[in-house]
């Protein structure tokens, strides 16, 4: 069979399946799950297939980049349906932002800030909706608002998903009282300075376009010091630095971090100089969080194909490292 | 008219004869003693109209809370906070005065104490005027900054002390305590921010080590540049794209003209520029934003002027695509699919799209240099590019490639700035484990 | 004069921020914002520049047939779409029920996330080509790669489940994000600081003129 052969034969059985399933979602079928017996199948079957191209890598045969790329596909696909569990371990500065918000009493106020945009979203969405679970089952007082055009739009997201919740739906909370979203407001990090002297200067109406004056929960905010707890979600610029080095170092807001995994590494530092209350990194740091704050989200679902991705990815580290050894004995032997 | 018989209060009435005109020494010292009363009294009374908490009936709401439907049990009432201070907050523009109080003694956990209300008053004829609520405080916290004063006026604070039940949202029953009055109290404005007074002496410092290693450069004197990878295979990349008939592509970057590694990065495209027009060799610039846009193209075309290649400009190498993200990122990469170029330079600041434009140069058999001062997106281009700049190295190129005496003192200047940081940290890290810790805290900054 | 001009006004700008950093009193401490909003208006003004420039050199392609034609042509359409949607919805473009607001959930939000999510192919091949134990450094950055990724996920707690508390794998990966990652980023940072430093004075001062074209 000819390469390109290979190629359109591969991308019709993954349109086909897609095709499939998407029409099964739209017919209102049942969502497919694979028994425990079968996901344990489909992993050994995986593992072996690995396995197989590693002999072949010894053998001088390797493989090239589309197969990595298909592995990664099916590492990222297939876990969806299956019905393992994974036992979650909770990373210290995951506990430090849950214990900041643990020690609040009823009615503090926490200001959340939605700083990422969609393409972010499946890493930090989860976070931000155990977050608001949190916040609402114990009364917190929640103050919303965004550095990114699109933040106070995925917080109107999580907080539709909250809110529907029948934990939450119970409360009967109200908007204005209870919790607010103040919208975005453009200038990066000099909203965080502003915000310092006087929260209504940056936000004179909230997202509705409600006067700032007229909402009961904020009317007597100033500014940071009138502030419990805030828990930055952040995914770039403007972002957790510009949170830290404004409003941590010259107001003394106490902050807790939420970051993808990409930019959680950035943010140890600051950590490590008590500057963050905690970081929540990644997919991984969701899961912990909604483990700890009791919330059945998406990052705990989706951990197990992480978990198998990242295998993935190691294995063929491995298998690119034979294929090195290999390729220079053989370049060796024939020298 | 009848005369009585006399009765004995009557008898009562003449044992103290009145003499008008003078006092007695017992109607003296009564006097005395009445006015001391008085005094005493009057005193008790104007210091409990200053809000002495003790004296105060407690259950007094006199913060601007909802009413409640329960009266708050007898022992539920908290002590006032001992003592509390106001003072106009220090090195800021005005219109703030620091609020700080000591914890109430029934502020612990699971004690009396919920949260503090921060009252503040207008001085009226040197007396509070009205109080109203500017900022509450959670149990613990022992101050508090109003930020929303005036400069021309006086003011008084007191703190209140809460404890309530709350049910479903609302509060069933509240109890507070006052303190005393702090006041009165002005805010004002400093010209001077002591707190970066250690800001001050590492910027003069690092620029006085600049200043003297670009006078020492000027005089001629040779100054050892070690050699960067990345920037000796400039020509090397250029000569590539020039054999192969092939484009050079040159990404800026996603940022604007307000960031530092932008203007870096233009500064690098202005010296490949002059190389790409001496081997006449086309180069893409795409850029993100309008103004690096202007800018660049500006740079570009004073390029190849300088080489004496005016006519080989074409106002189409500078392009914008897109402001967004990943849609440039998208351009780029089917560019980079359909065209195959031979060299990609990536030169400015990048996020979450750096691997995905890294990946795709090298799937197109590009040679990649990059050079980034975004420390995450540095793993990504050390993996796909075949040359990367690491921080400070992109801030440095303009002057490697330059070879101009200033230029390249400015980088001896810097790197004894950074000697001076590395002493400093050995330093610190001695004097901390000895338990010295003053000399940590002098380059902190801020509160 | 072409240059002179703004290079003055680079040195009175530079100098007058570096000194406001110090002084909070009026009307230093309002700089900052008086010229970031002079900034973001200027940008706003700009970018019409921008789409100019890309409006023009797409209907150039289309217009001539040059190669590729048809993704100019589907950037000149998709623009003037979101731009005439966009305004016939008024103030309220973001409201839930727009056709901006359609577009915007159904169009852009996929294709930015599509965009991102290709992201995991990519490191997972630049891992596969580029994590080989060359040499010391390279094997124990190979390593520290695996017990982190081991680490972050469930499986690596179960997979050494068995070792003592604080010796597991996760235990591992908290540790080199503490430890070496954070000197490591603390050293970079430091560095750039000092880079931006030297490189800001240099503009102020004048003696670096390439980002105004020429030397």
């Amino acid at each position: 069979m000819s390469t390109r052969t290979k190629e359109i034969l591969v991308v019709a059985i993954v349109a086909a399946l897609f095709l499939i399933f998407y029409l099964r979602k739209v017919f209102g079928a049942p969502p497919v799950l694979f028994p425990g017996t079968v996901s344990i199948l489909v992993v050994s079957v995986i593992g072996l297939s690995l396995l197989w191209i590693l002999i072949r890598t010894l053998a001088g045969r390797y493989v090239e980049r589309r197969v990595v790329f298909l592995y990664v596909g099916i590492a990222v696909t297939l876990p969806l349906f299956m019905t393992l569990s994974q036992k979650v371990s909770v990373a210290p500065e995951v506990q430090g932002v849950f214990s900041s918000f643990e020690k609040l009493s009823a009615g503090s106020k926490v200001l959340v800030s939605f700083d990422y945009d969609p393409p972010s979203a499946p890493e930090l969405q989860p976070m931000a909706e155990a977050c608001l679970y949190y916040c609402f089952e114990h009364d917190l007082k929640v103050i919303i608002m965004g550095l990114w055009p699109q933040g106070p739009m995925q917080a109107n997201l999580a907080l539709q998903k909250v809110l529907n919740d029948e934990r939450i739906s119970q409360k009967n909370l109200q908007y204005g009282v209870d919790y607010v979203n103040l919208g975005f407001q453009a200038g990066n990090e000099f909203v965080i300075q502003r915000m310092g002297s006087e929260f209504r200067s940056m936000f004179p109406a909230d997202f509705r376009g409600t006067p700032y004056e007229e909402i009961p929960l904020v009317t007597n905010i100033r500014n940071f010091s009138n502030i419990d707890y805030s828990f930055n979600i952040g995914s770039g610029y403007p972002g957790t630095r510009e949170w830290v080095q404004i409003a941590v170092d010259r107001y003394g807001l106490k902050l807790g971090a939420g970051n993808t995994a990409v930019q959680t590494t950035e943010m140890y530092p600051y950590l490590r100089a008590g500057q963050l209350a905690g970081i929540v990194g990644g997919m991984s740091g969701a899961a912990e969080f909604e483990f700890l704050t009791k919330w059945i989200g998406n990052a705990t679902k989706f951990m197990l194909a992480q978990s198998v991705a990242h295998m993935i990815v190691i294995s063929f580290v491995i298998i690119g490292n034979v294929a090195f050894f290999v390729g220079r004995r053989t370049r060796e032997r024939k020298s | 008219m009848a005369s009585r018989e006399p009765t004995s209060d009557d008898a009562r009435v003449r044992k103290a004869p009145v003499i008008s005109g003078s006092r007695t020494a017992l109607d003296r010292s009564r006097l005395g003693l009445s006015v001391a009363l008085y005094v005493t009294v009057f005193l008790f009374l104007t210091r409990a109209s200053l809000s002495v908490a003790q004296a105060q009936p407690p259950g007094v709401d006199t913060a601007s809370l909802s009413p409640t439907d329960s009266i708050a049990p007898p022992d539920a009432y908290p002590r006032p906070v001992p003592s509390v201070t106001a003072a106009d907050a220090p090195n800021d523009n005005g219109g703030s005065v620091d609020v700080t109080w000591e914890k109430s003694p029934d502020d612990a956990d699971g004690g009396k104490v919920r949260r503090y209300k921060i009252m503040r008053a207008e001085a009226v004829g040197g007396r509070p005027g009205e109080w109203t609520e500017v900022g509450d405080a959670t149990a613990g916290a022992t101050r508090l900054t109003d930020g929303n004063t005036q400069d021309d006026r006086d003011y008084f604070y007191k703190v209140v002390a809460v404890n309530s039940l709350i049910e479903n949202g609302a509060a069933r029953w509240r109890a507070v305590a006052e303190s005393m009055v702090a006041g009165p109290v002005r805010s004002k404005a400093q010209w001077f921010d002591l707190r970066r007074v250690n800001a001050l002496v590492g910027v003069t410092l690092l620029c006085s080590l600049l200043g003297y290693f670009i006078t020492r450069a000027r005089s001629g004197k040779a100054l050892f540049i070690r050699k960067i990878a990345g920037l000796e295979a400039v020509d090397e990349a250029v000569g590539r794209a020039t054999e192969m008939g092939r484009k050079i592509y040159y990404i800026p970057g996603i940022s604007d003209m307000d960031n530092m590694q932008t203007i870096a990065g233009l500064t690098i495209l202005g010296r490949v520029a002059e190389v790409a027009a001496t081997h006449d060799t086309w180069l893409e610039v795409p850029v993100c934003r309008s103004m690096v846009m202007v800018t660049a193209k500006e740079v570009v075309k004073e390029a190849y002027s300088k080489v004496g290649r005016p006519d080989a400009f074409h106002e189409d190498q500078v392009h914008y695509l897109t402001d967004d993200q990943f849609g440039y990122a998208a351009a780029i990469d089917g560019m980079v699919m359909r065209e195959k170029p031979a060299t990609m330079f990536y030169m400015g600041e990048f996020f979450a799209e750096s691997l995905i434009l890294s990946e795709t140069g090298n799937a197109a058999g590009a040679i990649q240099i990059a050079g980034t001062a975004a420390p995450a997106q540095l793993p990504f281009f050390i993996a796909a590019c075949d040359y990367t700049l690491i921080g400070e190295e992109l801030f440095a190129a303009s002057a490697y490639l330059s070879k101009e005496p200033k230029l390249l003192g400015s980088l001896k200047g810097q790197d004894m700035g950074k000697a001076l940081v590395l002493v400093a940290i050995l330093a610190g890290i001695i004097l901390e484990s000895l338990g010295v810790v003053d000399f940590s805290t002098f380059f902190s900054i801020g509160e | 004069m072409r240059r002179a001009v703004p290079l003055v006004i680079t040195t009175i700008v530079g100098a007058t921020f570096v000194i406001r950093y110090f002084i909070p009193h009026y009307p230093f401490n309002r700089l900052n914002d008086w010229f970031s909003d002079w900034f973001a208006i200027v940008a706003a003004c700009a970018i019409v520049l921008g789409a100019l420039n890309l409006m023009r050199i797409s209907i150039q392609k289309v217009v001539r047939g040059k190669p590729a034609w048809g993704y100019s042509l589907v950037t000149i359409v998709a623009f003037l779409l979101i731009t005439i949607v966009g305004l016939a919805a008024g103030r309220e473009y973001r409201g839930p029920d727009t056709a901006f607001s359609w577009l915007y959930n159904n169009t852009y939000s996929p294709l930015s996330s599509s965009m991102f999510a290709i992201l995991a192919f990519f490191v997972a091949s630049a891992s596969y080509r580029a994590f080989r134990a060359r040499n010391l450094e390279a094997t124990l950055l190979l390593l520290a790669a695996f017990f982190v990724m081991l680490g972050r996920v469930p499986v690596g707690y179960v997979l050494s489940s068995f070792m003592p508390d604080g010796y597991r794998l996760t235990d591992l990966a908290v540790w080199i994000m503490n430890v070496p990652n954070t000197a490591g980023q603390r050293a970079i940072m430091i560095g750039i600081a000092l880079g931006i430093v030297s490189t800001s004075v240099r503009v102020i001062v004048g003696i670096e003129r390439t980002y105004l074209g020429g030397d």
